[in-house]
């Protein structure tokens, strides 16, 4: 018995040696580049795939790492991030959400490499809308390439319920009530939510302020000088709240594609989400037109909400000439055809090529070349990640006890003590 | 107990590397944590300057915190409360009728086998308001209305939305408790239970005058175990429900990890985790007191 144990504890020693010895000889060697995501299934892995592939095609010396962790949204990833930025051992490049988290998180504090002249050097500077390079530059500087575009104000609906009490898909918050009571009424769900993570009540709440402030105030509250008592940000509030009557009970329960599904299938009438929602409803077959359709949200015809995911140039990157390589990949039009179209998401060109587009997104690539462009609260791009855990916290409470007055002031102390 | 110096010497050296290992990677990280939680580190990079006790000041006035706090203490209570009575009496009927008992005893241990994440799994699914436990009492046509865990309904500060953590958790925890008090019963000298019944006792008094007593420790240490696991509660609620409407299923780990990781707060979320250190305290240095105690 004795001498098994020992045997046993030998054998582990062993494997253990091993496991360690093989770890320490996968050093970085000048022919690599670790890229480091989230994006770890689905059509999003399989975009990063197709990009690798452009890459490589390219580039057949390097060879990529790829760094994934796994998780939504890439809470595990950050802090994984975060500790090997703070360690110094920083990836060759990482996926971050352009505007503020990038800026507030990494460029401000002094992690990153402007990159403006990857942009200027291509020839691609002209290729992005002044808007999207208004939002990845800090100082003058571009500090990111932004591989895809999402847009937040997106109102999901039902043709077929629409059709039943013959309404119209509604264009303002108005006609948003007359239509929410008709559906009340007859005792359906007229707003979709699925907010058992409360950044979903961000997500509305963005659209339900442009709806009130529109493109220039909107930009100005989350830069600290439209201030929270202004009478148009509480009559977004209001409307808020008063939405909140319209929705499905169980939201507290369900996840943001949940609610997606219950307008497709026909239990709710409208829902907002970003327009990942699109690239669900292809997945599941619902089919555009009778199933489900879009319109912008609310009030908010002529705007786009965008977010986007972006690579940048970190301080130190070891390799930093084939991080070079990778944003010029990343910022070019074959790199972004490669992505975009598997990852349902349009390109942040604007000359991306209709033909790999579904009908979708060439719908959502005329209004990204014609709108006013905004960045997404709750997506990282308009506010800082200090500011926006306090926004999301807020609306967990708001979502619940509706006191306009009191999430007034919260929001208030908020940007008195983020807002740049 | 006696042993040579030439053996103290060796003891000290064997335990030398895990001695260093633990002071230096448990004691000086919390001792770690307890200055950054005094200092103003608030983004990425770290800021020690001193603010004395703004970040706890600032934590209790705030809803989100005190609502953990609340929850914690409902939770801590009512699972204990659960897991040691419920224990109790599953043992003591495994205890005196033994039929079966190999089997049940594996039945009430397995649910013990799995991870708090994949409990949480499960039960969010059961207590789903639309399509769980719910559905299942429509289709027999009752109205179920209640929202389980999206319940923002409370009670004298209690969250009811916890009743589906408590049962899942309680769940999981009842056949450990119960293999507790079943081993403190196999213990109990036969002759004295005799002896007691030929005196008169009845089963009433046999339980609350010489059974409980007698496995007094026991409950205790499965007080203090259970304690622990709930004062830090985690996987189960990140896993079941998140933070929910209003904060009614939130816990202190949920806040200091949503804190520190997502919103770079890193002074506030090393005060929320040393407030955390001081309840799990407040539960086991007396315990550790008393049971040194006993030793020396």
């Amino acid at each position: 018995m004795k001498k098994k144990m020992l045997a046993m504890l030998v054998l582990l020693l062993v494997v253990t040696a091993v496991i360690v010895a093989g770890g320490a000889k996968e050093k970085k060697d000048a022919n690599t580049i670790e890229i480091f995501s989230w994006w770890t299934a689905g059509g999003e892995a399989d975009g990063l795939d197709a990009m690798f592939q452009e890459f490589n095609k390219k580039h057949p010396q390097l060879e990529i790492i790829n760094a994934t962790v796994a998780g939504g949204a890439g809470t595990n990833a950050k802090a994984v991030l975060a500790t090997r930025m703070q360690g110094g051992n920083p990836p060759d490049t990482f996926q971050v959400h352009a505007g503020h988290e990038l800026i507030d998180t990494w460029v401000t504090t002094g992690f990153m490499e402007p990159i403006t002249f990857i942009l200027e050097d291509a020839g691609f500077m002209d290729m992005f809308p002044a808007d999207v390079i208004d939002i990845i530059s800090y100082q003058g500087e571009v500090y990111s390439i932004p591989v895809n575009i999402h847009r937040s104000n997106v109102m999901w609906y039902s043709p077929k319920l629409f059709a039943q009490f013959n309404l119209q898909p509604p264009k303002t918050m108005d006609e948003f009530f007359r239509v929410a009571e008709v559906f009340k009424r007859n005792g359906i769900p007229a707003l979709a939510l699925g907010d058992n993570e409360s950044w979903a009540d961000t997500h509305l709440l963005e659209s339900v302020i442009l709806a009130s402030l529109g493109p220039d105030r909107y930009r100005d509250l989350w830069d600290g000088k439209v201030k929270w008592n202004d009478p148009k940000v509480r009559e977004a509030l209001s409307n808020y709240a008063r939405m909140m009557e319209y929705t499905n009970r169980d939201h507290a329960a369900l996840a943001n594609m949940d609610a997606a599904g219950y307008v497709a299938e026909g239990k709710a009438a409208m829902n907002i989400m970003g327009d990942w929602a699109a690239g669900y409803y292809y997945s599941q077959n619902f089919k555009q037109g009778e199933d489900w359709d879009w319109a912008p949200s609310p009030g908010t015809d002529g705007v786009f909400i965008m977010l986007s995911d972006s690579f940048g140039l970190p301080k130190n990157a070891p390799n930093r000439e084939n991080v070079i390589k990778w944003l010029e990949l990343c910022a070019s039009k074959e790199g972004q055809d490669a992505f975009n179209p598997i990852k349902g998401s349009i390109p942040a060109r604007i000359d991306g090529d209709r033909s790999k587009y579904d009908r979708y997104l060439n719908a959502a690539m005329d209004d990204f070349a014609s709108d006013a462009i905004v960045a997404s609260v709750a997506h990282g791009a308009a506010i800082s990640e200090p500011w926006l855990t306090r926004v999301n916290d807020i609306m967990a409470a708001f979502t619940t006890d509706l006191d306009v007055d009191k999430a007034t002031r919260e929001f208030q102390a908020a940007a008195d003590r983020y807002a740049p | 107990m006696y042993c040579s110096h030439k053996d103290k010497r060796k003891a000290i050296i064997i335990l030398l590397p895990f001695l260093t290992v633990l002071f230096l990677f448990v004691y000086g990280f919390i001792f770690w944590s307890v200055r950054v939680s005094f200092s103003a580190w608030d983004s990425i990079l770290p800021d020690m300057s001193w603010v004395g006790l703004r970040n706890y000041q600032e934590l209790m006035g705030s809803l989100r915190f005190k609502t953990d706090i609340v929850n914690t203490i409902y939770f801590t209570l009512f699972f204990i409360a659960i897991c040691i009575v419920g224990g109790f009496i599953l043992s003591y009927l495994l205890f005196v009728h033994l039929k079966g008992e190999g089997f049940l005893r594996t039945v009430y241990l397995f649910p013990l086998s799995l991870s708090f994440v994949v409990t949480g799994v499960l039960w969010r699914w059961i207590f789903n308001p639309e399509v769980g436990l719910n559905a299942l009492l429509r289709m027999i046509g009752f109205k179920a209305e209640f929202g389980w865990f999206t319940s923002t309904y409370s009670i004298f500060g209690f969250n009811v939305a916890l009743i589906a953590l408590i049962i899942g958790a309680s769940w999981q925890y009842l056949g450990y408790t119960m293999a507790m008090f079943l081993a403190g019963l196999r213990g109990i000298d036969d002759q004295l239970i005799e002896v007691a019944q030929i005196d008169g006792a009845g089963e009433w008094t046999l339980i609350t005058k010489i059974i409980l007593p007698i496995i007094k420790p026991i409950t205790f240490s499965a007080m203090i175990v259970l304690g622990h696991i709930s004062l830090k509660i985690f996987d189960l609620a990140y896993a079941m429900t998140g933070k929910g409407p209003r904060f009614v299923t939130d816990f202190p780990g949920l806040f200091m990890f949503e804190t520190t990781f997502r919103g770079n707060h890193y002074a506030e979320g090393a005060a929320i985790s040393i407030i955390m250190l001081l309840l799990v305290a407040v539960v086991i240095v007396p315990y550790l007191a008393s049971s040194l105690k006993e030793d020396g």
